[in-house]
């Protein structure tokens, strides 16, 4: 009772906010919890009365397809490339946009944030003729060095290499603008008393901003990295998956076994198989980071 | 403030009446189109509009990638359209979503008879004895060949039996062993699936709720499709052939199964100076009765029953059948019309191309009536990719499909048992 005395208005302030969350997501996510050990299918669709309780069926299933396993993989390597390029890039810009000589800072920084803010399905239409095998501007560009034209969404090598491309082209402005945040909260007087001592240009970089932006650092890299695990819409919208499934994510793979095949409770348990491997890379990457630190 | 109130509501009352009249006059239904169909379907529906003052039809264009996802998430949602186009294969899973309105009543007040159509067609719109859908068009596949290199060994006609298929194949490879005589696409399930119909293959039993790929009847057709394969006679994978049309032109390829729409596509993409060398035939068969059997494929009209507007989305689905709006349908799109009278017409007669099509359309097959062909024919076509690199043999690869097709239909049998209890 005194609790609720000591914290009553608290309460009152936030429960707008627990309720919307309360119904858009917690019951949601519950009720697709308890869904992802049912059949939920086109027949349940037909009627409610088709809904089996199947216990973890789902989810053996899930281990037991080879089509999981290709889209574990492939957004695997999107991740693994992708993922520490992307940091690279956004950070390697970010220094570039925040250097004392450069000129036009904020029209560079507007100009690289822009592809964040486009959209996906208007760049992909960009982008795929970029990519095209015969009138690619990119294949146009290797000609020039004499390498031999390739059919960057066509051919499964390749496929993935092109989204990875595109997808840190369209992402880095957003970590870029939390990178230029970071530097500009770096005290200038660090910089000074290292160019007194004698400092270079790199080892100032690595001893001085590298350490001072770690905590960004690890910001920019669980987000990136949770971010880049759910890729969808870069391949639904430029090689469905495709070719010979080398552009298959598991949220894609999940998205059609949902709404192409209308299985949602085989759908749904990808998506917790998915939670489960973000959260435990998350946590290892939190506890690796806490390591270094120490 | 009362005054104001009053103009207010008295406006209110006079526009709401106003809006209650001119809706009894002018009902409107929804249509939704797939693709190039759904752009063109708009000329036609002009006329349908100017016919019938009090009907207005609004069509919505959907493109064919999304047409499936966009037709069950819009039945989840109940905001789905009067009359639609839907791909016949998807009738019995919006039968099984007990979607469709059963047009048997409608059918017996019209003027349209069943035997207006190609009995093949027709009856991949009925679900035990209830009607479904009216064919629109029709798709099926025939073989595309080059008639300049048939002739070149002596050919004078296109394969009529699977042996003559065989035999020819192996003398074009004999003069041409950088080519390949026939395209078998390893990312298709349609190849393998024709060869089963024609050698009497049900690919499903008991009642559609097992897999019977490893059964004799498909297990010959399918070694007949290995055949091809394993004598290199067909290219292995898809990156040998990037584009059809060219490889088609050179004669890297001189055999071809595939539908109506790549006339249109073949007489624009092959040279003019080249038209003459393309031809097409009806499929071969495993008998002396010629044609064999194809796809029954096509796109039919559907009414939803969630329609409100029953009887004038009857009427467009009737003006949309007839024998004239199918001629002009065909004209505009090259989809084959599904009324036997439209055949009859000078337009499709004189055009040589669409001859092996129309006796093509007297043997036609549909695909087992169940909710997850779809997802079967994936499974179908993996295992045609597996045999074209040969993995394994014919018997594991088949005993594999099985397996994976049983634990599609299992859902399917669980029902079965509980209805009949």
């Amino acid at each position: 009772m005194n609790y609720i005395n000591k914290y009553g208005i608290a309460f009152l302030f936030i429960a707008p906010a627990i309720t919307v969350l309360f119904f858009f997501f917690f019951v949601p996510v519950f009720a697709a919890f308890v869904m992802s050990f049912t059949d939920f299918d086109i027949y349940a669709l037909a009627d409610f009365k088709n809904i089996l309780f199947i216990g973890f069926k789902n989810y053996q299933n899930l281990i037991t397809d080879p089509l999981f396993w290709t889209a574990l993989k492939n957004t695997l390597y999107f991740v693994v490339i992708g993922g520490p390029l992307s940091v690279i890039v956004s950070l390697s810009v970010a220094i570039l946009v925040n250097s004392k000589v450069a000129k036009f800072k904020t029209f560079f920084r507007t100009i690289f944030f822009i592809p964040v803010v486009t959209t996906i399905v208007a760049v992909s239409v960009v982008w795929k003729y970029l990519y095209h095998p015969r009138f690619g501007l990119i294949n146009y560009i290797l000609n020039y060095f004499s390498i031999e034209p390739i059919d960057w969404l066509g051919n499964s090598d390749y496929a993935m290499p092109a989204i990875i491309i595109m997808a840190i082209w369209k992402n880095f402005g957003y970590n870029m603008i939390i990178f230029v945040a970071g530097l500009q909260s770096i005290p200038e007087q660090l910089y000074e008393a290292a160019k007194i001592d004698g400092a270079n240009e790199w080892q100032k970089f690595y001893n001085i901003t590298m350490p001072m932006l770690s905590q960004t650092t690890i910001f920019v890299c669980i987000i990136t990295m949770i971010g880049y695990f759910q890729l969808f819409s870069e391949p639904y919208v430029m090689t469905q998956g495709g070719p010979l499934n080398s552009t298959l994510s598991i949220v894609l793979l999940m998205y059609q076994h949902g709404f192409k095949w209308w299985s949602m409770g085989y759908s749904v348990s990808i998506a917790f198989m998915l939670f489960v491997i973000i959260y435990a890379v998350t946590l290892f990457q939190l506890k690796w980071q806490k390591k270094k630190e120490i | 403030m009362k005054i104001i109130l009053q103009i207010f509501f008295s406006v209110a009352i006079f526009l709401s009446f106003n809006c209650n009249h001119s809706s009894d006059e002018v009902s409107t239904i929804k249509f939704w189109g797939f693709g190039a169909e759904g752009e063109k379907v708009k000329l036609l529906i002009e006329q349908f509009e100017k016919e019938n003052p009090s009907i207005k039809v609004k069509v919505q264009q959907i493109p064919w990638t999304s047409a499936h996802e966009k037709l069950l998430t819009a039945f989840a949602g109940n905001s789905l359209p009067d009359v639609c186009q839907l791909g016949n294969t998807w009738i019995p899973e919006f039968v099984t979503l007990k979607s469709l309105e059963n047009l048997n009543s409608l059918l017996l007040k019209s003027s349209i008879k069943e035997e207006n159509y190609f009995s093949g067609i027709f009856e991949t719109n009925k679900i035990d004895s209830g009607l479904y859908g009216l064919p629109w068009y029709i798709d099926t596949r025939v073989l595309f060949y080059r008639k300049d290199l048939f002739d070149s060994i002596g050919w004078k006609s296109p394969p009529k039996n699977w042996d003559e298929l065989k035999r020819v194949s192996i003398l074009l490879k004999n003069k041409y062993p950088k080519s390949y005589p026939i395209f078998l696409p390893a990312n298709e399930w349609n190849p393998q699936i024709i060869f089963g119909m024609q050698n009497g293959s049900s690919f499903l039993k008991n009642n559609n709720s097992f897999g019977n790929f490893s059964e004799e009847k498909y297990k010959t057709a399918f070694s007949f499709y290995k055949y091809f394969y394993e004598n290199n006679l067909s290219p292995v994978g898809m990156s040998q052939v990037s584009n059809v049309y060219q490889a088609f032109t050179e004669g890297f390829i001189m055999m071809y199964i595939t539908g109506p729409w790549n006339i249109g596509e073949f007489q624009k993409r092959i040279p003019q100076d080249k038209q003459h060398i393309w031809m097409t035939a009806a499929m071969p068969s495993t008998d002396s009765i010629y044609p064999g059997a194809s796809l029954a494929g096509g796109s039919s009209l559907v009414l939803f029953k969630s329609s409100k507007n029953k009887i004038a989305s009857w009427k467009l689905i009737e003006f949309l059948t007839s024998k004239k709006q199918q001629l002009k349908f065909y004209t505009q799109t090259g989809n084959l019309p599904s009324n036997r009278d439209a055949w009859n017409d000078s337009i499709l007669i004189n055009n040589i191309y669409t001859k092996a099509f129309r006796l093509q359309l007297e043997n036609l097959i549909s695909t087992p009536k169940v909710p997850e062909w779809e997802n079967i024919a994936m499974k179908v076509q993996k295992s045609g990719e597996a045999v074209s690199v040969k993995q394994s043999s014919i018997t594991e690869i088949l005993f594999n499909l099985d397996n994976d097709v049983n634990r599609i239909l299992e859902k399917r049998r669980s029902l079965l048992i509980k209805n009949k209890k």
